[in-house]
């Protein structure tokens, strides 16, 4: 199947129907794998237990930053190529990319608590994700708002567009400004500043993180595909009526 | 539990309970919604809507 192929709705969703199975299978075992591997790991130096609020923080972070990268990527498709499947695919990111976001939020001041004597502080790092949360529910009104589907794709990938910049101030805001949240430590020059003993786990629970982001977007896209069809026989309807 | 995990346990509950109820709640809407729109389609198709084929048949 090549991939002009799957700008047919049919056929993605013959395709989603066989991948799923396999993808929620695989999403289960890497979570098992990287919860053992969590519970196992040993306690920070410094932070001691806490450090365990990681294994789900950073995932979530990173997920955040993806869904809005994928969406820009589908933006430029709704807005160059007009590919069918493209703002199906923005659409059907935001509410999950929102969702990874407000849980970055929300472990974040968990961990914020007892490391900083703090849930919250207005430092680049932190602000700048609130920013992106704040955008994706602004995504989500417009989708909400713009009743016909084709406007409402254009609308949304500009404001995904615009939005992207606010990807690289998010990754260098700890770089470029004093912030109270850790400058980086996973990728950056000169290898990762994490003991192999948590980077490990870490790194598998940012693949079952990941193999679940991929899941429930199929999923939501296959969602979306059938809310299309419902809508075009609900105006045939209205048309047989009027 | 969270004595365990020394004396922050409940921050470290707390940050991993509200990540497994998001994710609840994600995969709670995906399938509700997915059960909401197939009901919806076949009562449409009861009703004798079909797609465009039918809108075509109409037309013709």
């Amino acid at each position: 199947m090549s991939l002009i192929d799957l700008a047919n709705p049919s056929r993605f969703l013959a395709l989603v129907a066989r991948l799923l199975p396999w993808l929620t299978a695989a999403t289960l075992l890497t979570f098992a794998a990287g919860g053992v591997a969590a519970y196992l790991a040993p306690d920070d130096y410094q932070q001691g237990a806490t450090v365990k609020i990681m294994f789900i923080h950073v995932p979530a972070a990173w997920l955040g930053i993806f869904a809005w990268v994928l969406m820009s990527i589908a933006a430029l498709g709704t807005l160059v190529w007009r590919h069918p499947l493209a703002d199906v695919a923005g659409k059907a990111a935001a509410p999950i990319g929102a969702a990874f976001t407000l849980m970055c939020l929300l472990t974040g001041s968990l961990w914020g608590r007892p490391m900083w004597g703090t849930y919250w502080v207005w430092d680049a790092r932190l602000t700048s994700v609130l920013i992106l949360f704040l955008m994706y529910l602004g995504v989500i009104a417009v989708w909400r708002t713009v009743e016909e589907p084709a406007r409402a794709a254009r609308a949304a990938a500009v404001l995904t567009l615009v939005g992207l910049i606010n990807i690289p101030i998010i990754k260098f805001s700890v770089d470029w400004w004093n912030t109270l949240h850790q400058g980086a430590s996973v990728i950056r020059l000169g290898g990762s500043a994490i003991h192999v003993s948590i980077l490990i786990p870490l790194l598998v629970m940012v693949a079952a993180f990941t193999l679940l982001f991929v899941t429930l977007h199929l999923a939501a896209m296959r969602n979306e595909i059938l809310r299309r069809r419902l809508r075009t026989m609900m105006m045939i309807q209205a048309d047989a009526t009027a | 539990m969270s004595a365990s995990l020394g004396p922050y346990g409940g921050f470290i509950v707390a940050a991993y309970l509200s990540a497994l109820v998001i994710i609840a709640m994600l995969i709670a809407w995906i399938i509700l919604d997915r059960r909401n729109l197939l009901r919806l389609i076949a009562e449409m198709e009861k009703r004798g809507m079909g797609r465009r084929s039918r809108h075509g048949e109409k037309q013709a």
